[in-house]
């Protein structure tokens, strides 16, 4: 029978990345010489499952290089070993570099080994096991040239060899297939009936075996039950002549190098050097896969249940006459399928859902990693780990969140001397928080650091001409203009941050995904990044509303409130800019009937409502019709047979069957004129005209 | 006049070895109008529309076909023709035209579905030259079908919004 | 058709197993870990347990000693699946009740050849 490794590549892989992901977690928790032995177990459990399978799976190089990670492992589970720093530094590139082979295998190609090869020697020096390693691999196998010998073999179970699970006719089949047997049986020790334990073995056999095998073959056989029998293996009229070897003997396994004698020392049946048939391609492997609960399964299995339930009771409905009675129950299984319906689509898009600890696993190593090189003291806290968000959102979100805890390391965070001098604990912190907020997932990035320096930033933005010397911006004003384009963090640039990715970059890529990102800082106090994020990038919470005959949706996420004018309130500003003063802010109102323009809305401002919304930080008033329902809808493009129309980002499909745009907030501010793109310039000068009036 | 026969072939998308061709033709303001069946997905009749805002007024909005958002043309605006009340008669023909490098779904609203005529590419004229007619650029050949002349639509023309 | 029980934290370990065994005409049911295995043996029988030693929740001895201390399965054979270096893991194994042991690495010819001692 031959069965093709292959197909279990790409299992193996996947959970040898859990794995590696599992045991750097886990390292990076390790306190030298305060270390949990159950964390030193699922390190080492790791190791041996990754050591395992790629042995199995042909990965010789890496089982290989597996094996002396889990020697030291052992031997720090045993206690027979101290864990040192060094041990946790070593282990930490053990994980990268076998992390790179894996995925160069992965990818067919030949990996690379020198590293491996160095950090093996270092684990060698450390095992004390250099130079004896090689010599036992080679230790000679073979014990005769000789073709054909008989073996003359005793076996004499001892009485509970039953319990042990082991049979020996199987044994015997075992012997025979090896070549010529003779069998002789042995009653002798069988008590007479009164005495029978018919659970006991109580017979014993002697063998003559004419075969070409080694004796090694035989040896294999009894190997199991070499303590519950009596075993004589004899040489009968071989090279040696009458020579005798007590099975005692020769398997004295905890002296012996026992490798010769195990299967174990086979070549894995594949070929390392062909390449694996596996279809997945090379990077994104992945992404193009899913993992996925049995839990989320099993429940949209009962979802579909139900379903075909529904299905089954309406489809029997219609077959019937109609009468009031039978109306009366289509409404209520048309009610069922609803609900079915809407709770096999939740779960469904719950599929897509992980939870975000697959980002924040990443950020323990990049931390410890920096700020070693930084200098610094850091501890990490990551809250709402099980937070769960759309897997190609997830994807996407790394590398801002990257961007942004660098940021925080690098110039968040003060060195040990300085936050001593400020009364700081010497150990700054940086803490990720995730959870779910509405329909949206909010992601903070907080440290305890020095905050934004405003006096730089301004003067930086006044040097790159986003902002004139008289222009008076308040502190959030102008920390929002490290988000600008243009805004080059230049003199700042390390080796860490900086490097040309400006926020803008972050902001943009965060936008990209319809989400926001925003900063509050606090001088000595330290920063916050939020992000905001849909869940899915497929299904959005709205807020219909009306204007004149038509319907939009305004996402939920950028609403903050909606509410009757008081015209009191209300002043204008320019030409034809109404602004709302709204507790201590001025909030510009847009006439959406004007800016779609569209005949026949209500223009009188105490009859509308207004929709504040906000985006880019900035907040302004849609002035609408009325509010409608608010409900989750699934985001169409329009550009597929059309093309893109200015203040909307989408379409979708209501109930009625009706299609319903979606409105696009900053989009909508640009068409307003509200504000140029890229500046602040227009609003900040209609506030300063409001404030000096 | 090769040349322009040529050109006019082109337009005209013909396959070489395939002389007759079918031929959807459709009224809007008394004439008469053709399109290749072949791209037209179906015929549907005017339903409400969700307007899109700032759109040029030929571009009535989107209908929902099935789950795929379908702009409409209203092709008297297209034309520069005086618009008429949608009435029962009133259709919309939803055709897929190849643009430069897409496929795009899209609607006319037309007055009246004519007839379906099958019509040889040879027996189609190139458009007199007339300087004060704007609609010339959208037709690609004229035919006479009896006592009637068709136009033959160039949709990629005519829908390059 | 003989029944088998395939313990391994490993999916993929478990998995070709699991293949090869049901490739080799036995109905195999998998388990992720001792606890997991012990449960489900002790509402179904079986013809042998194959299980890896290194595992969470429960590891594969504990198993062995509980599965034998079980009376449908003193005479069962129970297999551990481990690598050379664990060596004293046999004994302990043995000592626990084992029935025998698979080294790893094995490939699923390998795997058949050994079952062949305990169960046909």
């Amino acid at each position: 029978m031959s069965i093709d490794l292959s197909q279990f590549f790409e299992v193996f892989f996947e959970e040898s990345f859990e794995g590696l992901d599992a045991m750097e977690a886990e390292l990076l928790n390790l306190v030298p010489g305060e270390e949990d032995l159950e964390t030193i177990n699922t390190i080492f459990r790791a190791a041996h499952s990754i050591k395992g399978g790629s042995g199995t799976f042909g990965f010789s190089a890496v089982a290989d290089f597996t094996h002396v990670l889990e020697t030291l492992l052992d031997q720090i589970r045993e206690g027979s070993r101290d864990l040192t720093a060094e041990h946790v530094n070593l282990l930490l590139k053990s994980v990268d570099c076998l992390r790179a082979l894996l995925r160069t295998l992965q990818a067919e190609q030949q990996p690379d080994l020198t590293e491996a090869d160095e950090l093996r020697i270092k684990f060698e020096e450390i095992l004390g096991m250099r130079a004896a390693s090689k010599e036992t691999e080679q230790a000679p196998e073979a014990v005769s040239e000789s073709s054909f010998n008989t073996y003359q073999i005793d076996f004499k179970p001892h009485h509970h060899l039953f319990k042990t699970g082991n049979e020996p006719l199987y044994m015997i089949s075992e012997l025979a297939e090896l070549g010529e047997l003779e069998t002789q049986a042995f009653q002798d020790d069988v008590p007479d009936i009164t005495n029978l334990a018919p659970e006991d073995c109580f017979l014993s056999w002697r063998f003559f075996l004419t075969t070409d095998k080694e004796q090694s073959c035989i040896e294999e056989i009894f190997e199991w039950v070499e303590d519950d029998a009596d075993i004589t293996i004899t040489l009968c009229g071989g090279l040696f002549g009458d020579e005798e070897i007590t099975a005692a003997e020769t398997v004295t396994e905890d002296v012996a190098p026992a490798q010769e004698v195990e299967p174990a020392a086979v070549k894995p049946a594949t070929d390392p050097k062909k390449p694996a048939p596996v279809k997945a391609t090379t990077a994104n492997a992945e992404s193009t896969s899913i993992r996925v609960g049995i839990d989320k399964v099993d429940s949209l299995i009962n979802m579909v249940g139900e379903l075909v339930i529904t299905q089954a009771m309406l489809s029997q409905l219609g077959e019937q006459e109609i009468t009031e009675a039978t109306i009366a129950s289509l409404q209520e299984g048309l009610a069922q399928l609803a609900h079915n319906t809407r709770d096999l689509q939740e779960n469904v898009m719950r599929i897509r859902m992980l939870p975000i600890s697959f980002v924040f696993s990443r950020f323990p190593r990049l931390v410890r990693d920096i700020s070693q090189k930084l200098d610094k003291q850091v501890e990490l806290k990551l809250l709402g780990e099980q937070t769960e968000l759309d897997k190609t959102v997830m994807e996407k979100l790394s590398d801002p969140m990257v961007h942004l805890v660098r940021n925080s390391l690098d110039h968040g965070l003060e060195t040990v001397d300085k936050r001593v001098a400020a009364g700081k604990d010497p150990v700054g912190t940086v803490t990720l928080n995730a959870f779910h907020q509405g329909g949206n997932i909010v992601i903070e990035i907080m440290d305890d650091g020095q905050g934004l320096n405003t006096t730089k930033i301004r003067e930086k933005a006044i040097k790159n001409g986003l902002i004139s010397e008289t222009d008076e911006l308040s502190d959030n004003e102008i920390n929002e203009l490290i988000f600008l384009p243009g805004f080059s963090t230049a003199d700042q640039v390390s080796d860490l941050s900086g490097r040309g990715v400006g926020m803008d970059v972050v902001r943009r890529n965060i936008e990209a995904l319809s989400g926001s990102v925003e900063v509050a800082s606090a001088p000595g106090v330290g920063s916050t990044f939020t992000i905001r994020l849909p869940l899915t990038l497929a299904i959005l919470d709205g807020q219909l509303v009306r204007i004149a005959e038509h319907t939009y949706i305004i996402p939920l996420i950028s609403i903050i409130e909606s509410l009757q004018i008081d015209i009191s309130k209300v002043s204008r500003v320019g030409k034809d800019l109404d602004v709302l003063r709204l507790r201590d802010e001025y909030i510009p109102i847009l006439r959406l009937y004007n800016i779609f323009n569209h005949k026949g809305a209500i223009e009188t401002l105490d009859k509308t409502l207004l929709v504040v919304v906000e985006s880019d930080n900035q907040k302004v008033g849609l002035l609408v019709d009325d509010l409608l329902s608010q409900q989750q809808v699934v985001i169409k493009s329009l550009e597929a047979n059309y093309q893109k129309v200015d203040g909307v980002s989408g379409a979708t499909i209501l109930g009625d069957g009706r299609v319903s745009l979606i409105v696009d907030i900053s989009g909508l501010i640009k068409l307003s004129g509200l504000r140029k793109p890229g500046s602040q310039e227009l609003i900040i000068e209609s506030k300063a005209n409001l404030e000096a009036s | 006049m090769i040349a322009q026969h040529d050109d006019l072939h082109n337009k005209l998308n013909l396959e070489q070895d395939q002389d007759v061709k079918q031929f959807l033709t459709f009224f809007m303001a008394e004439e008469e109008y053709g399109v290749d069946i072949l791209t037209v997905q179906e015929i549907r009749s005017w339903e409400e529309i969700t307007v899109i805002p700032n759109s040029p007024d030929f571009v009535k909005g989107v209908i929902n076909l099935r789950g795929t958002i379908v702009p409409i043309i209203d092709l008297r605006l297209r034309f520069g023709i005086s618009a008429i009340e949608y009435g029962p008669l009133t259709v919309v023909i939803v055709l897929k035209v190849q643009l430069e490098n897409t496929c795009k779904i899209m609607g006319i609203a037309v007055d009246a579905v004519s007839d379906v005529y099958s019509i040889a590419e040879h027996e189609a004229k190139a458009v007199p030259h007339l300087s004060d007619s704007d609609n010339a650029q959208f037709v690609a050949g004229l035919v006479n079908v009896g006592e009637k002349m068709v136009a033959l639509l160039d949709l990629q023309k005519t829908m390059d919004i | 058709m003989k029944r088998i029980l395939a313990v391994d934290d490993s999916a993929s370990m478990r998995q070709m197993v699991g293949f090869t065994l049901k490739k080799a005409g036995f109905d195999v049911t998998e388990a992720k870990d001792g606890s997991e295995a012990l449960n489900i043996a002790k509402q179904q029988g079986f013809d042998a347990v194959i299980s890896d030693v290194n595992m969470p929740v429960m590891d594969g001895i504990t198993l062995i000693r509980e599965l034998r201390s079980l009376p449908n399965y003193k005479f069962t054979p129970l297999l551990m699946l481990t690598t050379e270096s664990g060596l004293d893991k046999k004994s302990e194994g043995k000592a626990a009740g084992a029935t025998g042991w698979i080294v790893k690495p094995f490939n699923p010819e390998q795997l058949l050849a050994v079952l062949k001692k305990v169960i046909r």
